[in-house]
């Protein structure tokens, strides 16, 4: 069973390869205009990858250990004391095997499901912009293509990232993620969002992917600097070998544990007892000095600071404050895109990273803390903001930074399993509403067309403001229950599984991380406890408003269901919803995820189910869903009519404006920054550096140099030796010219004196 | 006739003669700017050394001198009938018979 | 001895009439000056048992070349040669370097190396009797010196074309061709 591990390149192969083919050939594998074959093809390399994800469960059921496998050494450098070897190498665990199943499994069913969308998206936007016939097909051919190699790209990185056996390697995988998310949020990059009133709604796409790009960036510059830190310390970047040496360098010295590796360890025992002896030692403080230059701090100190460095990394791919504002702007990629980040690939990439350098974390108390205050903290404000959003999906991107913020809490206070578990049922019922809202905005959209293709332009007022036309606007929705049946069953669905609802999936997993957080802190389940309060009630407005009541625009009364390419994977995702908890199930001792990761993640540890947190939770989001019924359920918003939270007045706005996160950055980073920019950019390049050190200064002493090299050395001294050459051969040869008289006599005498002498040359040579 | 018995003075008597009659043919090309003239100044100098061959030919007894002396005057011919061709061609266009005349090839 | 007086006299004779006709203004006379000058030659050749070239001499020389100068220049009307007056830097400088010419023949030719081998004539030995005959000499020349002889026959061949060509006369009658032409025109 171990050779099966061998295959597992072709999981990253597969999506990769998918990439080629549909950049390449993308464009000639449509011929029409309803051809489907990119899609198709990047679907079954995802559909490939989940395949190889499979085997490998298979395998690791049988090999628990898993198996590294080497695919090319990338660097390796130095020798002796110094050496840096980093191996492209898959490293297949229980841990990576989970991240892998969610990844590529998740990701198949979005990408079916993008095959049917972007069909739709596609036209829409090529109608929009005025193409027809043969230029709208081309239009389509490209975008088609360029957006599939996008997402299997998408897909593979995510792949090199939870397969990474170390960390720079799985900093590729997060820096591809981060470059796929930036191609893909700003997918539709030359596309302004206008409207047929022609103002610009929502955010310009470019610049959402540019601002996920920059934030994203900030985290990664922490990630950076802690991969370093780490090298520093350890010597490696391999897990393995920085857990190994971490570990033994709380009893030893540094000196003495830079030359071991994982492999030489005892395999399992020790690991556990070095855990366990963790445990009670982590009152004791670690204070082996680790040399960094001319620093010696302790070996508590580096491995805190590595750890927050790697916490400053997951809140940017994360979306955790203070870095999460780029994830609610990210709606502006296609539907699809926003699944895809939210719920499979890039944003539990931080959750992962904390839970693959769990030793670390659990050596680093404080860190841990912070960790999950982070965490908390953004589960209650992302899901206060989440509140008062009227974006279908601003409330989905919303309540992921607050469902992260869960996982993160989770993962902090040691509870991986918990966090890992919330992760995986996270990733079906929020890819299941992602998808589901993207169902609706075509609906929508379809609806919109169609009343308008009737000719009964209807620009009527629908809301309380003259708002256009605006296919995520929830206020313009309403009743799409009668038109839209399964979308709105699994939306339902995948609302109650978010909400906490027993026996759905977020359930467990929720329920879990707040038995976490009530055992270990106090304020982090009072955070968690409100957020998960928040989260009952806006799934509930959301549901309310959007299926319920009346239609409120002549779009929502002439919306359609999507096609079955979409809507089937929306049921298999709900069908995961519902029973996605059984994979942690924790009834009678089973907890199999928790055995599962127990091979892989030293630190795990199973908490049991606890009744009364479950029912607080329970009851809490019941209420919570009693309370957004008698507010938007019982009496449905009507045409034009506010919503009744405007009655709080400045704690509404305060939440739909998100806290005035943006305009706090805006004034602390973005202007100030923008303000240097521009200094430095007139004042310093472009006056000081510019125009006074290159124009004065060396233009100037250029030329003055020049003007000497010039004038008196070149024209006076070269130039004065060239002609002065020449002038002297003039004037020879003008003196000399004067012998060539044309007389004939004087060649005649010229000839007699060579005559006379030769004549007394041998004369005297005869004579003498 | 002349007794050849009469006539047995040393050689260099000749060379002497020769040599002086060669001068006077050298100076004549040298100062007469008349192109007859500088000809005729060339068969004195021609016969200055014809009767220098003579004399030696006389001396070691030997013909080929002899011989040598009536190729030179044959080619000494040919010269003049050339060198006068030349100076009609010459008087035709310019009129006169100075050489100095012809100095187109100035440097 | 007398041939040593006789040989004086026509010496003296000889360079008289070469400087006669170095200075003469007239080509006439010069060209006279010098058939002097070749008639005392020939009587050289005459007295150095070279009869057959003293004939020649005055045959070719003296006839031959000698009325063809004066031809010429009673043809050209060219009796008039005045003294070289353009060049006149030239006569010293001419002068000195003939001077040179003849210092250094005459030192070469009374050094005691060529004195002591030069040959003085002696009467001719029976067994080289008739040198200098047109007999004798008419057989060294068509025996030893046939192939050189026969290339001077080709040289006044040469000559005698080049003469011919130099001479001819190149104007050519196309004027008198067209002025007839266009006069016929008008007289039509």
């Amino acid at each position: 069973m171990d050779g099966l591990f061998s295959i597992v390149p072709l999981i990253i192969l597969a999506p990769f390869t998918g990439v080629l083919i549909n950049v390449f050939f993308g464009r000639k594998l449509m011929p029409r205009r309803d051809s489907v074959a990119p899609g198709v093809i990047a679907s079954s390399m995802a559909g490939f990858s989940f395949l190889i994800a499979v085997l490998m469960f298979f395998a690791l059921l049988a090999n628990p250990a898993g198996a590294e496998v080497p695919v090319l050494t990338w660097i390796n450098v130095g020798d002796g004391d110094f050496t840096l070897h980093i191996p492209w190498t898959l490293k297949v665990d229980t841990l990576s095997s989970v991240m892998m199943l969610v990844v590529t499994g998740v990701g198949t069913l979005i990408h079916i499901y993008a095959i049917g969308y972007m069909h739709g998206d596609i036209d829409e936007k090529a109608a929009s912009r005025g193409l027809e016939g043969e230029e709208a097909l081309d239009f389509k051919r490209r975008r088609y293509a360029r957006f599939f190699a996008f997402f299997n790209l998408f897909l593979g990185s995510m792949l090199v990232l939870v397969t990474a056996n170390n960390y720079l390697m799985m900093f590729v995988g997060w820096e591809l993620v981060g470059l796929c998310s930036y191609l893909l949020i700003g997918f539709w990059f030359d596309s302004p969002e206008k409207n047929e009133a022609g103002q610009i709604i929502g955010v310009l796409n470019s610049s959402a992917g540019r601002k996920a790009f920059v934030v994203n960036r900030v985290g990664d510059f922490g990630m950076l600097l802690a991969i370093m830190l780490i090298f520093w310390s350890f010597g490696t970047l391999e897990f393995d070998d920085v857990f190994a040496r971490a570990e033994c360098m709380i009893e030893a010295p540094q000196a003495e544990c830079l030359t071991l590796s994982a492999a030489e360890l005892a395999p399992q025992g020790e690991g556990e007892a070095a855990a366990e002896e963790h445990g009670e030692g982590e009152a004791r403080a670690l204070t082996t000095p680790i040399a960094l230059g001319p620093f010696a701090p302790t070996l508590g100190v580096v491995v805190t600071a590595i750890t927050l460095l790697l916490l400053l990394g997951a809140t940017g791919k994360s979306a955790q404050i203070p870095l999460f504002v780029w994830l609610p702007d990210a709606m502006a990629g296609p539907t699809p895109v926003s699944a895809l980040i939210h719920a499979a690939t890039m944003v539990t990439a931080g959750i992962y990273m904390i839970t693959r350098s769990n030793v670390l974390y659990a050596m680093a108390p404080v860190s841990g803390m912070v960790v999950a205050v982070i965490g908390g903290a953004t589960a209650f404000v992302a899901a206060s903001i989440a509140v008062a959003q009227f974006d279908i999906k601003r409330v989905l991107a919303y309540s992921t930074i607050s469902q992260l913020g869960f996982m993160i809490a989770a993962v902090g206070l040691g509870g991986y399993i918990a966090g890992i578990f919330h992760l995986a049922t996270h990733a079906f019922f929020k890819a299941l509403l992602f998808l589901g809202s993207g169902s609706v905005i075509h609906g929508m959209e379809h609806g919109h067309h169609h009343a308008h293709g009737q000719g009964e332009h209807h620009d009527a007022p629908h809301g309380e403001d003259e708002r256009p036309f605006d296919p995520q606007d929830m206020r313009q929705m309403g009743g799409l229950r009668k038109h839209m049946p399964v979308t709105t069953w699994v939306y339902i669905i995948g609302a109650l599984a978010l909400a906490g609802i027993p026996p759905l999936a977020g359930f467990w997993s929720k329920d879990e991380i707040l038995l976490d957080a009530s055992l270990n802190s106090t304020l982090v389940y009072i955070l968690l406890t409100v957020a998960a309060f928040f989260t009952a009630f806006y799934m509930g407005r959301q549901v309310f408003m959007v299926f319920y009541g009346s239609e409120r625009t002549e779009a929502a009364r002439h919306a359609q269901e999507s096609p079955p390419v979409m809507t089937i994977p929306l049921i298999v995702l709900a069908g995961l919803s519902v029973v996605g908890g059984l994979i942690n199930l924790p009834v009678g001792g089973l907890h199999p995820l928790g055995r599962w990761l127990e091979e892989s993640v030293a630190n795990a540890h199973i908490a049991s189910f606890n009744i009364l947190v479950a029912t607080i939770s329970t009851v809490l989001a019941l209420v919570a869903i009693g309370l957004s019924y008698l507010l938007y359920g019982r009496k449905p918003l009507e045409e034009g009519e506010a919503d009744p939270l405007y009655s709080t007045g400045p704690v509404f706005t305060f939440l739909n404006r998100k806290w005035y996160w943006d305009e706090l950055y805006a004034a602390i980073f973005v202007r100030p920054y923008n303000r240097l920019g521009d200094f430095l950019a007139n004042a310093v390049d472009w006056q000081f550096w510019h125009d006074f050190v290159h124009d004065r200064i060396i233009a100037d002493a250029f030329q003055g140099w020049a003007a000497i090299l010039s004038r008196p050395i070149d024209l006076g001294i070269v130039d004065g030796a060239v002609n002065g050459v020449a002038q002297l051969v003039e004037s020879t040869s003008r003196s000399l010219r004067r012998v060539q008289t044309g007389y004939v006599r004087n060649y005649a005498l010229a000839v007699l004196m060579g005559v006379v002498a030769i004549l007394a040359y041998l004369a005297i040579r005869f004579l003498v | 006739m002349l007794n050849e018995t009469v006539f047995l003075v040393p050689t260099s008597y000749f060379v002497i003669l020769s040599a002086v009659l060669f001068s006077i043919g050298v100076a004549g090309v040298l100062l007469r700017r008349n192109a007859i003239l500088i000809f005729m100044s060339v068969e004195l100098m021609l016969n200055a050394a014809n009767l220098a061959f003579v004399a030696f030919a006389r001396s070691l007894l030997d013909q080929g001198g002899q011989v040598f002396v009536f190729f030179v005057m044959t080619v000494a011919a040919a010269e003049v009938a050339i060198g006068l061709a030349l100076i009609v061609a010459i008087f035709r266009s310019k009129r006169s018979t100075d050489i100095d005349e012809l100095n187109s090839m100035e440097g | 001895m007398p041939g040593v007086i006789l040989f004086a006299i026509l010496a003296l004779v000889a360079i008289l009439s070469a400087i006669g006709m170095l200075t003469s203004t007239n080509a006439v006379h010069a060209a006279l000056f010098l058939v002097i000058n070749l008639a005392c030659i020939a009587v050289f050749f005459l007295g150095l048992s070279a009869p057959f070239l003293a004939m020649v001499q005055v045959t070719v020389y003296a006839g031959a070349i000698m009325v063809l100068f004066l031809f010429v220049i009673m043809l050209l009307g060219a009796e008039r040669v005045p003294l070289s007056s353009r060049l006149r830097w030239q006569a010293p400088l001419a002068i000195a370097l003939v001077l040179a010419l003849l210092a250094v023949t005459l030192l070469v030719a009374f050094s005691p190396q060529v004195q002591g081998n030069l040959v003085n004539p002696r009467p001719v030995p029976p067994e080289a009797q008739g040198f200098g005959s047109p007999q004798a000499v008419g057989e060294t020349l068509f025996a030893r010196y046939l192939l050189p002889f026969q290339m001077v026959g080709l040289l006044l061949l040469v000559a005698m074309i080049g003469v011919v060509v130099l001479t001819k006369d190149e104007r050519k009658p196309t004027g008198h061709i067209s002025e007839n032409a266009q006069a016929s025109d008008r007289a039509a």
